[in-house]
């Protein structure tokens, strides 16, 4: 499916009627999520922070789908959906504090950088295995519908994902019982290094669905338009007792896997080229910009608003003390058991990595 | 109260717990009009309906990860693996996402939930239906571990498990399901988590059991007071945590002990034991602790009985320390 046509003129048989105003702020939460992930890449680069997993390219299918679910629907994220966590209201800060593990970090320097979770903004938490919060999604969408919930569930995943045993596991069972969740895979045509058609020997991914009895469809990911309408409609589906919905968001990814890739290995700039050519951005922006809604001098001030944004937000983040040590044993269970208490103080007490550093 | 075996009496729990909170749901293979392979189910999904018994499609790690979800979600899911030696495939949500849960959201989201499966030797089901896989879930920080030995027992432990706020792998001594009958009551009631219980008092050795072994644990320590030798046998019945205290406790009195597992004694829970108890009682010790496990081998069919640590191992490894 595409709707917004090379042009910038959308297709009016399926033009799903957003007000311009709209499509404005789906077009600034894209830009302000790409220039997010510039400025991390360049901060991991200078050795500021450890490391990072960006969206560039893949903005359209990921704050598409998040504009098309309703606050209270549950995100399932993978690891490249921060955009989405954003355009729910999550506070920048917190998210470049736990890039740099600081004592503002949520998750208190437990986790790898881009490891977000949000309760309050019904967003799940990313961990590193491939397709593992697949069957939460189930569960999590067929525990709203056992409590008569008008809620749904949508999970993100990979194209690799779909070879693990974890989405067959959870593809199955979500069309066994009619669970009210939407699968939108991100296809961006690598699992890192292993392109698409290695991954799989069907041509699209979408037809896996019919193996599960999963309504399912391709959508042009890169098409914000598409992404809208396809995930809308899949919500709609699973609210009204229909089940879930497989859709695959066909896209691309701009930049390496994260920041520890070398792209170069497996693939040509001829390819990345061709594929910035259909950048999201830029066909959303020719689009409004044809409405008279945008134009370049808007397009600079926003940029430059949100490089002072997160110019702030990491000046910040860099000024916070380090997340607390006594922290790191805390959580593991409920409450404290005697023999975390026991190694807590053994750490505390004990000789210190940081103290060996100082002395050579 | 009613006479029960451990089989009805998990059901009762499982019952109880249904009953009282709307909350918990049975997820498993073959759970529903059949009742489990083990017939632990059996009734409930009559009593409770298909929505809340389901009978899930056959994929553990589906099973495990659907459970995860429904409990981040507030529900208070109980799967049943049919077989502990089937777990693997549900390995990685168990170790990766159950038990991190909490601690990788600073307590934010957490995992309530029960795995429940029945494991050991004795049924004559060689290498996949006898495995006692309990070490490999004690080394995953974030997991609870239980693992009763009696009917009474089992239906406290997971009447509280149930409720506990974290994941916890309950392990049920198959070879027991039917052998042991006793008084249970039949209204909730609880066996609180982390406390082991002395089941024969003594002076002379400490045998620490858990499960179907505290039999075999049991009766040695009964033939070898005819020898003289007076041993305590502790169920541990929480695997962990562990209930540290009282194990030092005993040893400090003891001065001797002798660990009991099925499973294999390379990086067996017997393994930690032994360490955790000779840090902390070191000075007393009379004698090089023991163990008697399974051996390191997959689990054997026609053997099975010289594989598994019987009263006819365990007798003379009480005596050896007894007299060293």
């Amino acid at each position: 499916m595409h709707i917004i046509r090379a042009d910038g003129t959308l297709d009016p048989s399926l033009d799903p009627g957003l007000s311009i105003e709209q499509l404005v702020g789906l077009y600034k939460a894209m830009v302000r999520t790409r220039v997010v992930d510039d400025r991390l890449e360049r901060l991991q680069r200078q050795g500021r922070i450890a490391f990072h997993v960006g969206s560039m390219g893949e903005e359209a299918a990921i704050i598409g789908a998040a504009a098309a679910l309703r606050n209270r629907d549950w995100i399932v994220p993978c690891y490249r959906e921060v955009g989405a966590l954003l355009w729910r209201g999550y506070p920048l800060q917190r998210y470049i504090d736990h890039m740099y593990g600081n004592a503002g970090d949520p998750a208190r320097g437990r986790q790898m950088p881009d490891h977000t979770f949000s309760r309050e903004h019904h967003y799940l938490a990313v961990s590193a295995p491939i397709g593992t919060q697949i069957p939460h999604a189930v569960g999590m969408a067929m525990a709203a519908k056992k409590r008569g919930l008008d809620e749904c569930v949508a999970v993100f995943f990979g194209d690799g994902a779909t070879s693990s045993n974890d989405f067959h596991a959870a593809m199955n069972f979500a069309g066994v019982y009619r669970a009210p969740v939407l699968f939108l895979c991100r296809n961006n045509g690598y699992a890192i290094s292993l392109p698409t058609e290695r991954q799989t020997a069907v041509r699209s991914l979408a037809e896996k669905g019919a193996a599960y009895g999963v309504p399912a469809l391709r959508v042009d990911g890169n098409d914000v338009l598409a992404v809208w309408k396809s995930v809308r409609e899949a919500v709609r589906r699973a609210t009204e007792g229909g089940g879930p919905t497989f859709v695959e968001l066909v896209t691309y990814r701009l930049r390496g896997h994260s920041t520890s890739d070398d792209p170069r290995a497996y693939r040509g700039d001829d390819e990345v080229e061709r594929w910035l050519e259909d950048d999201p951005l830029q066909r959303l922006r020719t689009h409004i910009e044809q409405r008279e809604a945008w134009n370049e001098s808007m397009d600079e001030d926003w940029r430059a608003a949100c490089e002072s944004e997160v110019r702030d937000c990491v000046r910040h983040a860099e000024e916070k003390p380090a997340a607390e040590l006594a922290d790191s044993f805390t959580d593991v269970y409920a409450e404290l058991p005697w023999h975390l208490r026991e190694q807590r103080a053994q750490c505390l007490e004990g000789p210190r990595a940081e103290s060996e550093e100082h002395e050579r | 109260m009613t006479s029960m075996n451990l089989v009805q009496a998990i059901r009762s729990g499982l019952r109880e717990a249904m009953r009282q909170d709307d909350d918990v749901m049975l997820l498993g293979e073959d759970i529903g009009k059949l009742g489990g392979v083990f017939r632990v189910t059996q009734g409930l999904q009559e009593e409770f309906g298909a929505d809340r018994v389901l009978d899930m499609p056959l994929s553990e790690t589906g099973i495990i990860g659907t459970a995860i979800g429904m409990a981040l979600h507030g529900l208070r899911p109980v799967s049943e693996i049919q077989f502990a030696d089937f777990i693997y495939p549900g390995f990685d949500q168990l170790v990766n996402e159950a038990a991190k849960y909490r601690y990788r959201t600073a307590g934010e989201l957490h995992v309530p939930m029960v795995v429940r499966t029945p494991y050991g030797g004795g049924i004559r089901g060689g290498q996949y239906h006898s495995q006692s896989p309990e070490a490999l879930f004690i080394h995953t920080p974030g997991l609870k571990v239980v693992c009763p030995s009696n009917p009474y027992d089992a239906k406290g432990l997971l009447l509280e498990a149930i409720r506990d706020e974290d994941p916890v792998i309950f392990f049920e001594p198959k070879r027991v399901y039917r052998a042991v009958k006793m008084d249970v009551p039949d209204e909730p009631y609880s066996v609180p988590l982390g406390r082991a219980k002395v089941v024969r008092a003594g002076e002379q050795v400490t045998c620490i059991a858990w499960g179907a072994m505290l039999y075999e644990a049991f009766s040695a320590a009964e033939k070898v007071a005819s020898q003289g030798v007076d041993v305590e046998v502790i169920d541990l019945r929480t695997l962990w945590p562990l209930d540290i205290e009282a194990l030092v406790s005993s040893v400090e009195k003891t001065g001797r002990f002798v660990i009991v597992h099925e499973a294999p004694r390379t990086c067996g829970f017997g393994s930690e034991l032994v360490a955790l108890l000779t840090e902390r009682a070191f000075l007393h010790l009379e004698a090089p602790p023991l163990r008697v496990t399974g051996w390191d081998t997959p689990f054997p069919l026609t053997h099975e009985r010289e594989y598994l640590p019987l009263a006819h191992r365990i007798g003379p490894a009480l005596v050896e320390t007894a007299r060293y």
